[in-house]
């Protein structure tokens, strides 16, 4: 597609308590569907969001993070998480989810395509991004 | 618009989808299908479990270019492809499939 733009969802608050994190994930999957270069940046307590082993079954919410397993099918090729804000929640990447990528014609794969990075780097990511989407 | 199901009155959606994933069974399908005036066959089967599989494990319904590559990839390249599941499923095997699946539209999907 000629007009292909680079996608970057933002996001920065838990996964529950406020319909953010849900929105952003079905936005991203309609963006993704639509063959658009896709990549998500996860700061602040968005970094939550790919923690694993959540259970909403006490707060009547659907449990979407097994969702985000599924975003390397969807051709996303990049997932950050802020370095600084990982580390000051007292979590690292074994916290967080394993997302595998897959070139289903060549079979060039990537086990996992979540990427801790530090602050600098991310800013620069988000320069070099057409559209962001701020959740 | 309602459905019946063996005896059993399932809550369907405007579009036909049915309001709570928990009230599915084969017979839903059937129900569905025959609406249609299609024939359920092994090949039918095959994507419609596939489908289930798929929300079990990610809790959506897959866009159908995603469900095209992930049955090429599961089930075979000669069935990754539009035309084989068109074939099947002529109103769009995202929208159709998932229908008698039990699965919300896929997202993305108008």
């Amino acid at each position: 597609m000629s007009d292909k733009k680079q996608f970057m969802f933002l996001n920065r608050r838990a996964p529950y308590g406020t319909i953010y994190a849900w929105e952003s994930l079905e936005v991203v999957l309609i963006a993704a569907a639509f063959e658009q270069a896709v990549s998500l940046a996860f700061v602040d307590d968005g970094v939550y969001q790919l923690v694993t082993g959540q259970d909403t079954s006490g707060i009547g919410m659907k449990n979407f993070s097994p969702t985000y397993k599924t975003l390397g099918d969807y051709e996303v090729r990049h997932i950050y998480v802020d370095k600084d804000s990982l580390e000051s929640r007292g979590l690292t990447q074994d916290d967080l989810q394993v997302v595998p990528w897959e070139d289903w014609e060549t079979e060039e794969t990537v086990d996992n395509i979540v990427e801790v990075v530090d602050s600098a780097k991310l800013a620069e990511l988000l320069e070099a991004s057409d559209v962001v989407f701020s959740f | 618009m309602p459905i019946e199901v063996n005896g059993k009155t399932l809550e369907t959606d405007e579009e036909g989808y049915l309001v709570n994933l928990d009230d599915w069974e084969p017979a839903v399908a059937e129900v569905m299908a025959k609406e249609d005036d299609l024939e359920l066959t092994d090949e039918h089967w095959e994507i419609i479990n596939f489908l289930r599989e798929y929300y079990e494990e990610y809790q959506i319904a897959p866009a159908v270019r995603v469900l095209t590559k992930a049955v090429g990839k599961r089930l075979g390249k000669e069935k990754g492809n539009s035309k084989y599941l068109y074939g099947l499923f002529p109103y769009g095997p995202g929208k159709q499939a998932c229908r008698y699946a039990g699965l919300p539209k896929p997202t993305g999907c108008v």
